[in-house]
């Protein structure tokens, strides 16, 4: 079936290049770029690339401890591990500043050891929290890349006696490594919540804060716009460039099932970075948890109406970026691959302005701001639903396509009894990956929301600007309890029966 | 009144309460205006007690909202400028004249513009913990001249206008020399947030010593949370004013209304609502008449007032001088 791809690449096209071409046509364009946004672009590419490879290089021996250790409470902790990921970027902050500010607990801990206060502002703060973001995402990749070895190749292997790691493990590494520093690159690229607190000034300036600042602040919508065709523009060649490095493929078919695999060496070192790992991704969680429970006391009103709201909206954003995926998966070619990569490369504030461009004649952006917000959450997270599920859908055809062939196995039918059986894990990932970015998402609704129409990350900011700080990060703990929570739901919903 | 229901996710979602009255005077307003939390509500309630209509509040970035909607705006009140921004939010020629007395205002300048009727205001300044903190700068050149380790936290002037408002208060306290001063502050700079909210809660979680705030701040802590230990800096060569503006608009569907509401924003009744709601000075009350907390807080002694024409003259060097200084 590729029609439905078709739909899902119309859509992709006109939310992203669409809402940016409606900003330009309502603005005028011109490309004329000053010294300063010549230091953001500098800026962005640097930062991304410093933050990708760090992720990259530090998810290994985790990924790696993940895949060949079994010990209790691994499949929560695969899980906890996660959540930085999905962590909305404001809630987020709070945590990060808890363990890594001057009050933090890691200041605190170099003081008792007599060692001077380090400050988290500053580039090497900004990377420090795209690495806390990222570095789970990373280590989900790898890990199935781990996962997808077939568990008879390292029988085979250990049989042999033949050395797995250069065997199996480097091959694969080269295989999925590139493919998450590309994410996970592009991912930083177009990021700018994080620069905005902990970049300690404007050298720490990015391309999308550009952006934010011509669209909430001066409303330029023509450097807007210009800015958005800039971070194509960067995006495009960092794709290019990193497709011409060598893009993963599918390995070899095997069972579905993971089963142990090999001979688990390395018990010290593995323990030790998964250890590190998790205090390093935890201990933020835990500073949000102890900075928003005094608020719990005294919730404000309205909270649990905006919950419903953003719990809406993120289950709306699911349903609609897993068809997306999945079409896209089916239909496959350049239009797919494509779709799948251009929403990275967009400003969620320009297509949100471009959507209200193209809306405002039709009706009133208030009566479709949470709609809005939903499609535009959709859109934003399909990059990484449809990096999850496109592979498992490619690795089904390939190892199965021929017998459902010969079955007559085609449309719906191949659907229902060939892919979806086999990507179920991947699919509850995709689902909890998306619903949790989507809880935590601010950008779009600030633009549109009116009366009464708060989300939770809306609600948060309302309080912060009326100094309920405390309230605000009761608010905070309790938009990540839901985040966590709907990403835990769909995720064991996809690791039901398939060993964790 | 009459809604429209729309299917699928929005008709759930979109619920609004309907109110009986049968004129409704639409308002557009920043968001933090508009919240529980704001003097919003309150506003809504004393206004709707004496108009026999209803007020609805459309939340979300003012002047770019209004930018972008031009003649199509719908309100026919907007409320929440900052007086920095004025130039630009009388370019978009929305406006109709207010037809308000100003005789009635009490800010510490002159005021008699024809469109924007100011509602509150406040002076920019740097607050601190007065139990933490030992060595207060009494001028902006001892805050440029302090130790290296006094830790700021101050807001971007590319996308707040209290940052925009901070810059050109430098530009006219240090003219050609501002950015070496910044330079000069910025070892003292922990961070630069995005917005107000941001860096006031880095304050709050006692990550900096003194943020970039209003001289009306320590009134929240001292009303709302009986905390007195939050204090303004006062500086030696004045502090920047910064003066929230409400305007009615030429294409209001409801002009009487929005008359009416323009005359109710100077009245007592509004006014006493402000400063223990928008935590900032009522622009009409006399000084006898506000909250003591509000009484007991220090006022600086010469007030910084830049004529629009001037802020916006002004705002491009302003602007680059922070950054220059900043990044070197």
């Amino acid at each position: 079936m590729r029609w439905p791809g078709g739909i899902a690449a119309g859509l992709v096209l006109a939310l992203t290049l669409g809402t940016l071409g409606a900003v330009a046509w309502r603005a005028g364009f011109a490309l004329r770029l000053g010294p300063a946004d010549w230091a953001a672009i500098r800026f962005t590419i640097w930062q991304a690339a410093l933050s990708a490879l760090v992720s990259v290089v530090l998810a290994i021996p985790v990924a790696r401890a993940l895949a060949r250790q079994r010990f209790p409470g691994r499949a929560a902790l695969v899980t906890l591990l996660g959540a930085p990921f999905i962590l909305p970027v404001i809630v987020a902050v709070i945590g990060l500043i808890g363990v890594f500010g001057r009050g933090g607990i890691l200041n605190d801990a170099l003081g008792l050891a007599g060692l001077g206060p380090v400050s988290v502002y500053g580039w090497h703060g900004v990377v420090l929290a795209h690495v806390f973001f990222n570095l789970p995402l990373a280590v989900r990749l790898i890990l199935q890349g781990w996962l997808s070895i077939p568990a008879e190749r390292f029988r085979l292997a250990a049989s042999l006696g033949a050395p797995v790691g250069r065997l199996l493990e480097g091959p694969m590494l080269r295989a999925v490594a590139p493919g998450a520093f590309a994410v996970i690159f592009l991912i930083c690229l177009t990021s700018f919540a994080v620069a905005l607190t902990l970049g300690g000034g404007p050298r720490a300036t990015t391309v999308e804060l550009a952006i934010y600042q011509a669209v909430r602040f001066d409303f330029d919508l023509g450097r807007a716009a210009m800015l958005a065709v800039v971070q194509f523009a960067l995006c495009a060649a960092a794709a290019l460039g990193l497709r011409a490095a060598g893009a993963p493929e599918a390995l070899g078919a095997g069972l579905d099932r993971v089963v142990e695999h090999h001979a688990p060496g390395g018990r010290m070192l593995d323990a030790l970075s998964v250890t590190l790992a998790a205090l390093f991704l935890m201990a933020p969680l835990a500073m949000i948890l102890a900075r928003g429970l005094p608020g719990l006391a005294d919730l404000p009103g309205g909270l649990w109406p905006a919950a419903a709201r953003s719990v809406a909206v993120a289950l709306g954003a699911t349903a609609l970026t897993l068809a997306m995926a999945l079409a896209l998966a089916l239909r496959g070619g350049a239009l797919a691959r494509l779709s799948m990569l251009l929403p990275l490369a967009a400003s969620g504030l320009v297509m949100g302005t471009g959507l209200f461009v193209l809306l405002h004649p039709l009706v009133s952006p208030r009566e479709v701001a949470l709609l809005v917000t939903m499609l535009v959450n959709a859109v934003m997270a399909l990059p990484f639903a449809a990096r999850v599920i496109a592979p498992a859908v490619a690795q089904a055809e390939a190892g199965h396509g021929r017998l459902a062939d010969s079955l007559g196995l085609h449309g719906l039918a191949r659907l229902r009894w060939l892919i979806l059986p086999r990507i179920r894990r991947p699919l509850g990932f995709a689902a909890g990956l998306t619903a949790a970015l989507s809880m935590g998402d601010l950008g779009v609704i600030a633009l549109f929301a009116g009366d009464g129409q708060a989300t939770l990350p809306l609600l948060m900011v309302r309080l912060m600007s009326a100094y309920r700080m405390e309230q605000a990060a009761g608010v905070a703990l309790v938009l990540l309890a839901i985040s966590l929570a709907l990403f835990w739901i769909f995720d064991r919903g996809g690791r039901v029966d398939a060993a964790a | 009144m009459t809604y429209r229901l729309h299917a699928g996710l929005a008709l759930a979602l979109l619920a609004t309460p309907a109110i009986a009255q049968d004129k409704t005077l639409t308002i557009y307003a920043p968001d933090y205006f508009a919240s529980e939390w704001g003097p919003g509500p309150a506003i809504r309630e004393a206004f709707e007690a004496q108009c026999d209509c209803s007020i609805d509040y459309q939340t979300g970035d003012l002047l770019p909202r209004l930018k972008l909607e031009g003649a199509r705006a719908q309100a026919d009140v907007a409320i929440g400028f900052d007086s920095t921004e004025m130039k630009q939010a009388r370019e978009t020629g929305l406006f109709a004249p207010h037809g308000v007395d100003t005789a009635a205002l009490t800010l510490p300048i002159d005021w008699q513009d024809e469109v924007f009727l100011p509602f509150d205001w406040s002076y920019l300044a740097f607050v601190y913990d007065n139990e933490a903190l030992e060595e207060v700068p009494s001028s902006f050149e001892a805050l440029v001249e302090a130790p290296d380790d006094l830790r700021i936290a101050i807001q971007d002037p590319r996308s707040s206008v209290s940052g925009l408002s901070l810059a050109l208060w430098a530009d006219e306290v240090f003219g050609e020399e501002a950015e070496e001063k910044w330079a000069a502050l910025a070892p003292k700079i922990t961070t630069v947030t995005p917005g107000w909210s941001e860096s006031y809660g880095l304050f709050t979680e006692g990550e900096v010593d003194m943020v970039l705030s209003y001289t009306t701040s320590p009134a929240y802590h001292a009303i709302a949370e009986e905390d007195d230990t939050v204090s303004a800096a006062i500086f030696d060569e004045g502090h920047y004013m910064t003066i929230e503006l409400a305007a009615q608009l030429k294409g209001a569907e409801e002009p009487e209304l929005a008359a009416q509401f323009m005359q109710f924003v100077v009245s007592p009744e509004f006014q006493s609502l402000i400063p223990t709601s928008n935590w900032s000075y009522p622009s009409a009350l006399p000084k006898a008449e506000w909250p003591e907390g509000f009484q007991s807080i220090a006022l600086p002694k010469n007030a910084i007032w830049l004529a629009e024409d001037e802020a916006d003259a002004r705002r491009e060097d302003a602007v680059e001088a922070w950054r220059q200084g900043l990044s070197r």
